[in-house]
């Protein structure tokens, strides 16, 4: 499979879909989840194949908050700054994760390791703060756990997790 | 457990399945159950289940291992529930795989082992009939509270988490044993459309979503609508940050969005249905496609449903990541394909929706709401709640309060029964601020009027509104200086753009706080943003805009004094804003552990081990990772 690394573009992803408006959405939802971002060539793929303006595509990429026009991380960390995270110390979550990946702010860290991004509530308010690292949460997170779960990832061992650190 | 494909076309047929559904509700071997919902598996449910099945597996025991949604005892969580047959089921919270093999151990006897377990029973409102071996008819456990003893669950009444946390999700018989589907059978054989749109309305059901606006004037708009096909949506973009009702119904319970859907079709003559969900709940968008492609294979979707005329199908789209979208005429522009920019109203979408077809959306809740109105009857519901708003409403019980969770209660319940009733009040003696309604639209509610009952209404007068239903109780370590600015943030970030007064108006009205929350502001700053807060509700077209000004506007007035100890005293009272705290170290109490010094990402932390530390003010970042990390309570904040 295509990735960050190798880039292989593969057109019919674009192809499988049906020739409606409707589709553009979810088509650029499967052009992300495959690379990680929306390359340039694909998106013109779906401008002629919809018969939609490459205006309108860039429109729709660059509104919704789940696009990337640009290569991203290996890895995403959403950390949530919902309401309650917001009062239980979600922003110092954030500030930890940015400092233990080196990014600076939000977005990719400089290994390509991870993307680094805030999320609006993964509705897990009960447990917070939470963070979700690719499709792994973690709950009643402290600032001392960042490093210890980061890490888990940076060894690319697969994503399990043991529920101490839950 | 391989599902066992069914084609209900009568009620005989759907009674045979749900004869199905109690064999494995309540089965004749002993069955272990993990809540698996999106909040379980953070607290680590699947290590859970994967524990119980290794045991079960190893030792060859003759137990059943299912998977349920989530009961809504968040702070409980992970949640395990023992059902052996004759007796009540019993529910263990926070278990760990550690104590599973213990649990499991003691069930051979038929004994569960209750110094872990938390609690006992479950009742159902769509049948008004409690099982026997439920609270107060079937055996009790000594020693162990029932369900509907605990103050969490006493003054519930849970008519649309009715099967949340109880049922498989992922089984159809579970849920028709619930009496599923047997409202969308009674709509189609025994009432005509208009009638359904009538019980509905007289049920007094309001949107669940926010807005309050009565669902049975909504579907008669439709249902008068000239155009065809009609379509029906529903809303499950959640996007106000600390809701998550919504997760839990489609993760817990999705048949009953389906068929409330479905019933919604037929009484108003539509026959395609969309749901919109939001990207960030993947397992909620699992949950709701497997449960429809599961109702295809039993022809309750699809056509001639139940053997009657009616056709209905439902899709399911996904939502991109825009707040703004839970805007009704924004999310039909993101279905269709377009930037969800909201549209100015009229023509409301019930006249020119989807494709600018008559269309009706509701909210997941009102959608889980319409099969029980239908089975029980408008009069039944409608004696639930208050004058003017009627029925249940599920929250989002979160932030500073001791039993996090997900309840249901009727409508004009007040705070503080929900608050320190159910909730369990704030933890550590500390005392509640304010709760906070309605997500970034709504407002802050002192302390002061925590009797207020909970109704569209009174929210409304107290300066906030009911929203989807988050409640975020704060307590003395929140500023709300710094809660206005998070919101702001929120609102000028999430703002689609369209109207100047929202996108300009919200990001001023941030920049003043903000300037506030430095210690730099002034007393005029305050009457600037008053009358900014005005002009962004006046001029601005959707929802988003006008209530924008609702945080700032609640926490003004009820909070102005702290606004004040920002700018005269240039103090955080709850010593939250950054620029005016600093950390140090008390060296008294240090006794040189350390433990602070590693976390220190300024590297401010200077000292020798198991002597003294100090932090360097000018190094400092204020991350308060020290202060989170001193047992000794040797880090102060000044």
């Amino acid at each position: 499979m295509p990735t960050v690394e190798s880039p292989v573009l593969d057109e019919t992803i674009v192809d499988k879909y049906e020739e409606r408006r409707a589709n553009l959405v979810p088509i650029l939802q499967e052009i992300q989840a495959t690379y990680s971002y929306l390359p340039e060539p694909l998106l013109r793929r779906v401008s002629r194949k919809l018969h939609v303006p490459l205006s309108d595509v860039y429109q729709l990429a660059t509104f919704y908050r789940c696009f990337s026009l640009k290569p991203r991380g290996r890895h995403v960390v959403q950390v949530c700054l919902g309401t309650a995270c917001h009062v239980r110390g979600g922003p110092k979550i954030l500030d930890r994760v940015e400092t233990e990946t080196g990014t600076v702010g939000l977005g990719t860290s400089p290994d390509m390791e991870f993307v680094v991004e805030t999320v609006r509530c993964l509705g897990c308010c009960g447990l917070a703060p939470v963070m979700k690292v690719d499709k792994d949460v973690y709950a009643t997170l402290e600032q001392s756990k960042i490093k210890r779960v980061l890490n888990r990832y940076r060894k690319k061992r697969p994503a399990g997790k043991d529920a101490t650190d839950g | 457990m391989v599902e066992r494909v069914h084609h209900i076309t009568d009620l005989e047929e759907l009674e045979r399945v749900a004869i199905h559904g109690r064999a494995s509700l309540y089965p004749e071997r002993i069955k272990i159950l993990v809540g698996m919902a999106t909040c379980g598996r953070a607290a680590g449910a699947e290590e859970v289940l994967e524990k119980v099945r290794e045991v079960v597996e190893k030792q060859k025991l003759p137990y059943i291992v299912a998977e349920t949604g989530c009961i809504g005892w968040c702070s409980q969580e992970p949640l395990l529930d023992i059902w052996v047959p004759g007796r009540p089921r019993v529910t263990y919270g926070r278990v760990t795989p550690k104590q599973v093999p213990d649990i499991l151990a003691a069930l051979p006897e038929a004994k569960t082992d209750l110094a872990l377990a938390i609690m006992t029973g479950d009742d159902n409102p769509l049948t008004g009939r409690r099982w026997d071996y439920s609270n107060g008819h079937g055996p009790k456990v000594d020693g162990l509270p029932s369900y509907a003893e605990l103050p969490l669950f006493r003054r519930q009444l849970r008519i649309v988490m009715r099967n949340c946390g109880i049922l498989d999700p992922a089984s159809l018989e579970e849920y028709a044993a619930r009496g599923g589907y047997h409202a969308l059978w009674k709509a189609l054989w025994q009432m005509q459309p208009a009638e359904v749109v009538r019980e509905v309305t007289a049920s007094g059901l309001r949107g669940r979503g926010g807005a309050g606006f009565p669902t049975g004037r909504k579907w008669q708009a439709v249902r008068d609508a000239k155009g065809s096909p009609k379509y029906v949506i529903c809303n499950a973009d959640e996007g106000d940050p600390g809701a998550y009702m919504d997760r839990g119904v489609l993760e817990g319970d999705p048949h009953s969005v389906i068929e409330g859907m479905i019933i919604g079709g037929y009484a108003l003559g539509a026959h395609e249905g969309v749901i919109y969900v939001r990207e960030e709940y993947p397992l909620a968008v699992e949950r709701i496609t497997a449960a429809i492609h599961q109702a295809e294979r039993s022809n309750l979707l699809g056509d001639r449903i139940l053997g009657s005329s009616h056709a209905f199908r439902i899709s399911v789209a996904k939502g991109a990541g825009a707040f703004v979208c839970g805007e009704e005429t924004a999310l039909i522009a993101s279905i269709e394909g377009r930037v969800g920019e909201p549209q100015p109203r009229p023509p409301y979408p019930a006249e020119k929706g989807l494709w600018g077809k008559p269309t009706c959306i509701n909210n997941v809740e009102t959608w889980a709401t319409v099969p029980v109105i239908v089975a029980r009857g408008s009069a039944w519901f409608s004696g639930i709640g208050t004058e003017r708003s009627k029925g249940t409403k599920v929250f989002s019980l979160v932030g500073s309060v001791a039993n996090t969770a997900l309840i249901e209660v009727p409508m004009g319940t007040t705070l503080r029964d929900v608050v320190e009733e159910i909730g369990g009040g704030v933890p550590g003696g500390h005392k509640v601020k304010a709760v906070q309604t309605g997500g970034p639209s709504g407002g802050c509610i002192p302390a002061e009027q925590l009797d207020l009952p909970v109704d569209y209404e009174s929210l409304n007068a107290a300066g906030s509104i009911m929203g989807s239903g988050g409640m975020i109780v704060m307590d003395d370590h929140t500023c709300m200086v710094d809660i206005a600015k998070y919101f702001l943030d929120f609102l000028q970030d999430e703002s689609c753009g369209k109207c100047f007064s929202c996108r300009v108006g919200t990001q001023r009205m941030k920049e003043i706080v903000t300037k506030i929350s430095e210690g730099k502001g002034t007393e005029q700053d305050l009457d600037v943003l008053e009358d900014l807060a005005w002009m962004v509700a006046e001029t601005s077209l959707c929802g988003l805009g006008t209530s924008a000004p609702n945080p700032v506007l609640s926490t003004l007035r009820y909070f102005r004094s702290e606004y004040l100890a920002h700018i005269r005293d240039r103090t955080c009272p709850a010593k939250v804003c950054k620029e005016l705290i600093s950390y140090t170290i008390d060296p008294v109490t240090c006794n040189g552990c350390g433990a602070c010094v590693s976390l220190c990402t300024g590297e401010a932390i200077t000292g020798e081990k198991n002597k003294l530390y100090t932090i360097e003010q000018a190094r400092c970042t204020k991350c308060g990772a020290c202060l989170e990390s001193c047992k000794f309570d040797a880090v102060l904040v000044n």
